[in-house]
């Protein structure tokens, strides 16, 4: 219950447009959680409700148990880290950091050392004097962290930060977002429409579609156990076979697709009769010289291999022209696939998952 | 009004509210509306006020539009404005073009400088360094002289010459950064365009820079105008006998003859020549109110 | 020459009589102060005199008007900055019809003649038995001299992002600090500017000072009438002066205003090189690291 984040049933309309939809989740103290989506699906607008500069239509935010509906964003114990930052032009670095410490009317003693202190806690120990326009991407990002985290917020939202930085600096980045977050032990709240992000960084992540949570869940729940089309499709590769449901059993089934008949697990709402559609990963699926008994397979031809190191993408088609996805680990003992060699594709049933689609936005 | 609100806070909220408050309406709109107001008033002594005498009337107008000289007056004053407005475009524009596109850019603001200091000096010494040096015995007439062009110095400050050399002189800066700014924000590319595809000087000019700068050369022409037609000092201080201007007829009513109706009157037709001249030149280049600023 | 290198002369050949034709009158009027005739003029040169000078410092007249023109100026500032920064305010956070409208009524007093608006102040005024004086003058010129600071302010403000009073509520800051220590820092060029302007044309205001002023002096009023009744190059005395002012000022702006470019120039190259720099191995780093001794 303590400093926990709730937002209950919340929704947000802008006009007739439903931007956020009865989202109901509750985010742990001290919990590193992402809303993973694409662009438009609302999560900057839970965002922005959250730190306080708009009210839900619908619904209520709150944190540690107290409603916020009404209190301004300078109330609350939430800080915002913009997409663009928002480091203030012309504040030295160190004034930025300790700013919220002199509005609230320490002294310039006591701001210096809190700036110094968090300085070196992201690692940029002699950029205290510093101006904002002598900094290059990377040192910002963490300026503003450190601004941020100079006022002890309960909670920290994150506003895509990562995006505007090039590979390396973000990858770098996720892994020092992580460790921050976890010596502060602030809760963070993170959104992106990157999935690698989210999923490398988060203890939860929440996947959103318009303004509808789709899913709440641990990385691995997320990308193993996805339980509609948006999240599998969203997060990961896949392989799909469109078709309808003849057979359900216990949580099994069978889906009758025009590339012929499989097993496979049945998603939650997926019952017999229902339309829907097969998902199996790339990873999860091997390519064999002859047929296996009890599987599910497809006879496919090689038609393009990329070596990426530590696995191999096969790309392979169909009989009717479609292209599927194989993921193989790379064996350097074994002989590599050829070209144009006509195997079967295949998967165990547990590895395959039949979905419904994305639940919809409702009207306002 | 909620927004800034929510933006603002309260408190700065009324001070963003009633300060612009105070301004238009008691140092612009209400004036403005007074000045009408006495304008249909006769001039009553202090005794009469309120009294029977005291009521709305076109009377002040009529004053003008009986009287033939003021009259003719009033449309010398219109034709010569027109005529410094059209010098002053004519003037400004190569300059206009030339600091926006064809100079270095880091001559351009030291050329700008240079340009402001005759703004900084002040209209009034604008005008009088002018009379220095239209005076009959003045430097013009001696350095003419002197090189032999004239025989016998020369009374420029004759009919409307001295005037409209001194509006033009005066005021012409506030015809050259209007369309300065216009021209700028053109994209070069164009001009080089248009030059790649063959087209002469003179019709890159009317196709391409001209439509593009319309609205500083609008708000050029209505600034130019609007300063010459009510200029004051300038028309008094190069007048020769013949060049009245309507400004001084306004000054007499007001201060000679203590007749601020009368007065008002007159300057409210002054505001209306304006206010028609702005709407014309907003119709003829098609420009809204919003594109004429600085 | 081909016909683009002749044209690019010509631009320039007219640039420079543009140049001329601004200065010259100036330095006319300038050297006027030092000639020992009664008449200003410089030709026929009568011999280097400084008592035009002295004349002009024992004019007490003079010397009162231009105090009072100082002090209206000083206080013309302390007006139209608060009221154009709050109207910049106050227009940015607003949209649609109301914003264009609003935004016609402010440039409204720039586009109409100053005898109109001296005018329509005193008869406003002196509704409430305000009499005419140098209060009235001011309130006259805040009308046109707010909507200059407002036009600045609001260019200014165009480039402020919101994000950052966001962020500074975001923070914990009041509204009025986020006004006070984000947004009206970010406005001080324009501030600063704004003041610059609004002083200076206050102190060349003649035709709604002409109107308002009662029975005090100001400078550019007392030149005006001085220059129509006796003239002595007193004046000019003055003229020179200002005009040295004005020069002096000019330059000291350009000076400064280099300097901050290459400041500037300097930055970026450096963060350049240190961008450069963190994309280097380890061992690139602290090897030039100690070899710079740092």
């Amino acid at each position: 219950m303590s400093e926990d984040v709730q937002l209950s049933n919340v929704s947000m309309d802008f006009g007739k447009f439903r931007a956020v939809d009865r989202v109901d989740i509750t985010i742990k103290a001290g919990e590193f959680f992402s809303f993973l989506g694409p662009s438009g699906c609302g999560k900057t607008t839970i965002l922005r409700m959250i730190s306080g500069f708009i009210d839900p239509t619908q619904g209520d935010v709150l944190i540690g148990g107290r409603s916020m509906r009404g209190i301004r964003p300078n109330m609350r114990p939430t800080v915002l880290i913009f997409q663009n930052l928002a480091l203030f032009p012309l504040m030295t670095v160190w004034e930025n950091i300790s700013f919220g410490l002199s509005v609230r009317g320490a002294d310039k003693a006591t701001q210096r050392a809190k700036a110094d202190e968090l300085l070196r806690l992201v690692d940029l120990p002699d950029a205290a004097e510093k101006a904002i326009i002598q900094l290059s991407g990377g040192q910002k990002q963490r300026v503003a962290i450190a601004r941020a985290l100079a006022v002890e917020p309960k909670v920290m939202l994150l506003d895509e930060p990562l995006s505007a930085l090039d590979l390396k600096l973000r990858q770098h980045m996720r892994s020092e977002l992580r460790a921050i977050q976890k010596r502060t032990n602030v809760t963070f709240i993170y959104i992106t429409h990157d999935q690698g992000e989210a999923l490398a960084m988060s203890d939860r992540v929440g996947v959103m579609s318009n303004g509808v949570l789709q899913q709440v869940g641990t990385p691995q729940e997320i990308y193993n156990h996805p339980v509609n089309a948006f999240v599998a499709s969203f997060v990961g590769e896949n392989n799909v076979f469109p078709g309808r449901v003849i057979a359900a059993e216990n949580g099994f089934g069978q889906i009758e697709t025009e590339f012929g008949k499989f097993n496979a697990r049945l998603g939650p709402g997926v019952n017999l009769g229902t339309t829907a559609k097969l998902y199996v990963r790339p990873e999860r699926s091997s390519l064999a010289p002859t047929p296996t008994p009890g599987g599910n397979e497809l006879p496919v031809e090689v038609m393009e291999l990329t070596f990426e190191g530590n696995f191999i993408n096969v790309l392979t088609r169909d009989d009717r022209g479609f292209l599927h996805m194989v993921q193989l680990q790379n064996d350097p003992g074994e002989k590599p696939l050829a070209l144009g060699s006509k195997l079967r594709l295949s998967f165990q049933p547990a590895d395959g998952v039949v979905l419904g689609e994305a639940q919809a936005r409702s009207l306002a | 009004m909620r927004d800034i609100l929510r933006r603002y806070g309260s408190t700065l909220t009324c001070f963003i509210v009633t300060l612009p408050a105070f301004w238009l309406l008691a140092l612009v709109v209400l004036p403005y509306m007074i000045l009408f107001e006495y304008s249909l008033k006769p001039m009553l002594p202090v005794d009469q006020l309120g009294g029977p005498n005291d009521v709305y009337g076109i009377g002040n107008y009529l004053t003008f539009f009986t009287s033939p000289i003021h009259i003719r007056i009033f449309f010398l004053t219109v034709f010569f404005s027109s005529v410094v407005t059209v010098i002053c475009l004519v003037l400004s524009y190569p300059l206009a073009f030339f600091l926006a596109k064809v100079a270095k850019p880091h001559n351009v603001p030291t050329l700008f400088m240079i340009l402001l200091i005759p703004l900084w000096v002040s209209e009034i010494l604008r005008s009088f360094a002018w009379f220095v040096v239209l005076s009959f015995h003045g430097p013009l007439n001696a350095l003419l002289g002197g090189i032999g062009v004239i025989a016998d110095p020369v009374r420029w400050i004759s009919g409307f010459n001295g005037v409209m050399i001194g509006l033009v002189y005066t005021y012409v800066l506030f015809m050259l950064f209007p369309i300065y700014n216009a021209i700028q924000a053109l994209d070069s590319h164009q001009i080089e365009a248009a030059e790649d595809l063959g087209a002469p000087a003179w019709r890159i000019h009317w196709r391409v820079v001209i439509p593009h700068s319309k609205p500083g050369i609008a708000s050029g022409c209505v600034m130019v105008f609007m300063l010459s037609a009510g200029s004051i000092i300038v028309p008094s201080l190069l007048a020769s006998p013949g060049s009245r201007w309507f400004t001084e007829i306004v000054q007499q009513w007001m201060f000679e003859a203590q007749d601020w109706n009368t007065g008002s009157a007159y300057a409210f037709l002054l505001l209306v020549l304006c206010t028609v001249f702005v709407t014309l030149m907003m119709r003829l280049f098609k420009v809204r109110l919003a594109d004429i600023a600085k | 020459m081909d016909a683009r290198a002749l044209s690019r002369l010509l631009i320039k050949v007219y640039v420079g009589i543009f140049l001329v034709y601004m200065l010259a009158p100036l330095i006319v009027m300038g050297v006027a102060a030092l000639n020992n005739s009664r008449f200003p003029s410089v030709y026929p040169w009568a011999g280097f005199t400084d008592r035009w000078f002295v004349d002009l410092w024992n004019d007490d007249r003079m010397l009162h008007a231009a105090s009072n023109t100082v002090f209206i100026a000083l206080a013309v500032v302390a007006i139209s900055i608060p009221i154009g920064t709050a109207a910049a305010i106050l227009i940015n956070s607003v949209q649609g019809r109301f914003r264009s409208f609003l935004y016609g009524v402010m440039v409204a007093p720039i586009l109409t003649p100053g005898a109109v608006i001296g005018i329509s102040t005193l008869l406003f005024w002196n509704n409430f038995d305000v009499p005419a004086g140098l209060h009235l003058s001011t309130l006259g010129q805040c009308s046109f001299i707010s909507a200059y600071v407002m036009l600045l302010v609001l260019a200014r403000l165009q480039t402020f992002d919101p994000a950052l009073e966001e962020a500074a509520l975001d923070l914990g800051a009041s509204n009025a600090q986020v006004m006070r220590r984000i947004m009206i820092p970010h406005l001080y060029p324009a501030i600063g500017a704004g003041a610059l302007i609004a002083f200076f044309q206050s102190a060349e205001n003649f035709n709604i000072t002409l109107f308002t002023k009662g029975n005090s002096d100001t400078l550019t009023v007392y030149v005006g009438s001085k220059v129509r009744s006796g003239i002595t190059p007193t004046i000019n005395a003055l003229a020179l002066m200002l005009i040295a002012l004005t020069v002096i000022g000019a330059i000291t702006y350009e000076v400064l205003r280099r300097r901050a470019e290459r400041h500037e120039r300097e930055l970026t190259e450096q963060k350049e090189r240190d961008e450069v720099m963190a994309t280097q191995p380890m061992t690139v780093r602290t090897a030039s690291a100690t070899a710079s001794g740092s």
